[in-house]
């Protein structure tokens, strides 16, 4: 089928506002939050309705045309990013928050919803929605489903899979699915897990059904400077260790700090090596209690310094910092790269050592900002894209902090999903066993290949020539294949 | 050979020759689910936990690992299994537990089986052994299919390793009763479940409802004011008891069925002795009524019914579904089980 074919099809189909083919409109949907990856579709399709999604999708099946589906573009793996011979759905103008039902704690929402206008939207009834990326402003609950998406309190209230309940999904061949229901679980097989994070290559997300928690009585922050990492990475397991399980527990290194302060002066102690935020939410009397424990174990661990926030504008002081780190990475270098690996928390002082080490062998810096308590590092990584080779450089040194993460018993990514970006990487995660079975279920569901094909889950072929350019501790990957 | 290896010599030879295999721990759960044959493949001697560091709050265990003794490494670190699994029977194991996804009384408030599953190992139907998830808490690559596999009741793979989130033991537990009727219960616990409270178990029968706190002895005190109502006695035997199914309720030659509907649903116009669980989402229902009366009435609410023990294991014992989730599901078990040898319609007669 020639583009032509497929073009011309949409166009007979759908109100011409919908589908967008001038290089100038296609432009703003060349890239998601990973701008360093870059491609413009053939064809952009901006549905108001669920008929035409379904028209879209029939109409790519009969074209084999593959389709990627976009919420705000916020993915920060590229999983989003568009196939020059494809369509770009985005699902943007599904932004209706359909329902509230206040006594069965569940909120039936569209999924270009944005993630905080939920919380928003349910705060009168004094429920949330928990998953909080720090995106949360700009992403889309579509988006968050499709990516399983965490954020800052996911130690204490789970990622999105722990926090929806229902989905309505459409097929490539535009066949709609209920999965889930409004009990809390649904018979046959979890489906609801298997398309959670599924980075859009199973089906189209066109409704959410999400869990509302009821909004804690009050939530505050204990602010702890250590002297050194280590040091800090002992006061995360104290904490876990003590029977405690904060609502979020992040970790600022030296660098990050640094930065922070130059940016905003948000009062984080100088001296410190290392900073932990330790946030406590539940009723006024279990907060109390629970901070006087923390306070204890941190002092244990040897805190230098350590203040409670005394007041909700002081809290929020003390978390715009960590909200900061980012942007005032931007400021210190040209281009900033953020990793996403996650590690089990008793290899935390290992890894962080060994990015150390290979941040000085590369000679690029990096900084530490992460969740802590669920051991999801987010190394960033400082380069200037602007000098040659530092790109490839960059991302051939965080590819080897992901493999560390592997190799530690960890995974290559917390929260951020495969997307393109760490394609490769899955070659080292999973042999080829593995992935056949993933294969094996996309096929399932989408026996032609075309939703988002290339992402999340990489061939065999490309796991060989990948293997191939590395050899892990002197074993062949995939030797089962041929080489070329 | 390998325990793995062994197995998965077995599963080829048998996919070969398409025979069809029962997998078993203890067989402590062949009263659920669907009557099936098929050659037995025991996991019960593959068992120990792997590894277990309470500050992770991991532990990864064999799938043949008694549930009890799990539970006993795990009190020992005043730690838990929040989903709170049911056991029926001393020899029940972590595997079986999983492959059925049971979950009990903490379930609405702490999460189910499916949620504190971190990972897990399995053998396919094409006899691979295959590693998902793993043994940390966040982990987006590739699709989840460790959380997928719980509940599948072993038709997609055999589970042989399983690692699990664990929490805390809470600092204080109490129970609350308070004498009220059915839908004056449902109207209170699902009110209170708006709110921010310890709450860690909902649950109704003849005319009492039994809310159960769990939190630092601070909050569960104040909550206690809050609520009112008596504190009852024994609380723990009683959740036990509730959780194995050993209340006098359960006692009862009627069919026992399973009603999942939205917490706070009105109770179902359903003949027969209802039991309300998970502050309203389950609701344990002894009755005589035809299937299809059940089913209907049970769809309309939104919800689905399991025929959890008793009454024709030949028929369909869960929800039927709807034609295009059911041939997903057919071209799924294809995908992990292509010669249909794995606990062959247990779940489903399709599957």
């Amino acid at each position: 089928m020639s583009d032509k074919n497929i073009l011309d099809a949409l166009l007979q189909q759908l109100p011409g506002h919908c589908v967008l083919t001038r290089p100038e409109e296609l432009r703003p949907y060349e890239c998601d939050g990973l701008s360093a990856y870059r491609q413009l579709p053939m064809v952009v399709v901006i549905p108001d309705t669920l008929e035409q999604v379904q028209d879209t999708l029939r109409l790519c099946a009969e074209h084999a045309v593959p389709v990627v589906a976009r919420g705000s573009g916020t993915g920060l793996s590229g999983g989003a990013l568009p196939l020059e011979n494809g369509v770009l759905l985005s699902m943007a103008k599904f932004n209706r928050i359909l329902d509230v039902d206040v006594h069965n704690r569940v909120a039936r929402v569209q999924p270009g919803v944005t993630n905080l206008s939920i919380s928003n939207a349910v705060a009168v009834h004094g429920l949330y929605y928990a998953p909080d990326p720090s995106s949360q402003i700009a992403c889309s609950i579509g988006g968050n489903v499709a990516e399983n998406a965490g954020g800052v309190h996911c130690l204490k209230y789970g990622l999105t899979t722990h926090n929806i309940q229902a989905l309505e999904v459409l097929t490539i061949d535009g066949e709609q699915l209920t999965i889930g229901g409004s009990a809390l679980d649904a018979p046959g097989y979890d489906l609801l897990a298997l398309l959670t994070g599924s980075e859009g290559l199973l089906a189209i997300i066109t409704e959410i059904t999400v869990k509302l928690l009821p909004s804690p009585e009050i939530a505050q922050v204990v602010m702890a400077a250590f002297d050194s990492v280590d040091a800090a990475g002992a006061g995360v397991t104290a904490v876990i260790a003590s029977g405690i399980i904060p609502a979020g527990l992040e970790l600022l290194d030296k660098p990050a700090i640094d930065a922070v302060e130059k940016f905003i002066h948000t009062g984080y102690p100088q001296d410190a090596a290392a900073i932990l935020l330790c946030e406590l939410d539940g009723t006024q009397a279990d907060v109390t209690a629970q901070i006087k424990r923390v306070n204890q174990v941190f002092r244990d661990a040897g805190a230098i310094d350590q203040q409670v926030s005394r007041d909700e504008a002081e809290r929020q002081r003390f978390w715009a910092g960590r909200k900061a780190a980012f942007p005032a990475m931007g400021r210190l270098s040209p281009d900033y790269y953020c990793m996403d690996g996650t590690i089990p928390r008793k290899h935390l002082s290992h890894v962080l050592s060994e990015i150390g080490r290979m941040s000085a062998e590369y000679g690029l810096p990096i900084c530490n900002v992460f969740h802590a308590g669920d051991g999801n590092l987010h190394p960033l990584i400082l380069y200037d894209a602007n000098k040659a080779g530092e790109l490839e450089r960059t991302e051939e040194l965080g590819g080897r902090i992901l493999e560390l993460c592997v190799a530690v018993g960890g995974t290559i990514t917390g929260e951020h999903g495969v997307g393109l970006e760490k394609i490769n990487q899955m070659c080292v995660q999973y042999n080829s066993a593995e992935l056949q079975q993933f294969h094996a279920i996309k096929a399932a569901f989408d026996s032609n290949g075309l939703l988002n094909p290339g992402k999340a889950i990489p061939t065999l072929n490309r796991c060989a020539e990948f293997g191939a350019m590395h050899v892990h501790h002197g074993e062949l990957a995939h030797p089962e294949l041929e080489r070329f | 050979m390998s325990f793995e290896s062994t197995l998965q010599e077995r599963v080829k030879a048998a996919a070969e020759t398409g025979t069809a295999l029962s997998i078993q721990g203890n067989n402590t759960k062949s009263f659920y689910g669907r009557t099936t044959g098929g050659e037995t493949v025991s996991l019960a001697d593959h068992r120990g936990v792997l590894d277990y560091t309470p500050s992770e709050l991991v532990i990864s265990a064999r799938a043949g690992t008694r549930l009890s003794e799990l539970e006993s490494v795990l009190q020992q670190e005043d730690q838990m299994l929040a989903f709170e699994p049911a056991h029926f029977g001393e020899a029940a194991t972590l595997g079986g537990t999983i492959a059925c996804a049971f979950s009990g009384p903490r379930r609405p408030y702490a999460g189910a089986a499916r949620d504190f599953v971190l990972g897990a190992n399995c053998v396919s139907g094409t006899g691979e052994w295959l590693r998902f998830g793993g043994q940390v808490m966040k982990n987006v690559a590739g699709y989840d299919v460790s959380r997928t596999l719980t509940g599948s009741l072993g038709t997609l793979a055999i589970l042989t390793d399983i690692h699990l989130r664990v929490l805390p033991i809470a600092e204080t537990e109490v129970t609350l009763q308070l004498d009220c009727d059915t839908a004056t219960a449902l109207q209170t616990c699902n009110a209170l479940a708006t709110r921010p409270l310890p709450l860690s178990a909902a649950c109704h029968l003849d005319g009492r409802l039994l809310i159960r706190l769990s939190g630092m002895q601070e909050g569960v005190q104040s909550a206690i004011k809050d609520i009112g109502g008596d504190v009852l006695d024994d609380a723990t035997a009683f959740w036990t008891q509730l959780r194995e199914q050993q209340l006098p309720f359960f006692a009862d030659e009627r069919p026992l069925w399973r009603i999942a509907v939205a917490p706070a649903s009105a109770a179902l116009p359903l003949e027969g002795d209802t039991l309300l669980d998970w502050g309203g989402a389950q609701r344990w229902l002894k009755s005589d009524q035809p299937v299809e009366t059940i089913r209907a009435v049970t769809a309309a609410a939104g919800g689905h019914a399991t025929l959890f023990r008793g009454g024709d294991r030949g028929a369909d014992v869960f929800q039927p579904l709807t034609s295009g989730l059911l041939s997903l599901h057919q071209r799924l078990k294809q995908a992990f089980d292509p010669a249909g040898i794995l606990n062959p319609g247990r779940m489903y007669r399709e599957l």
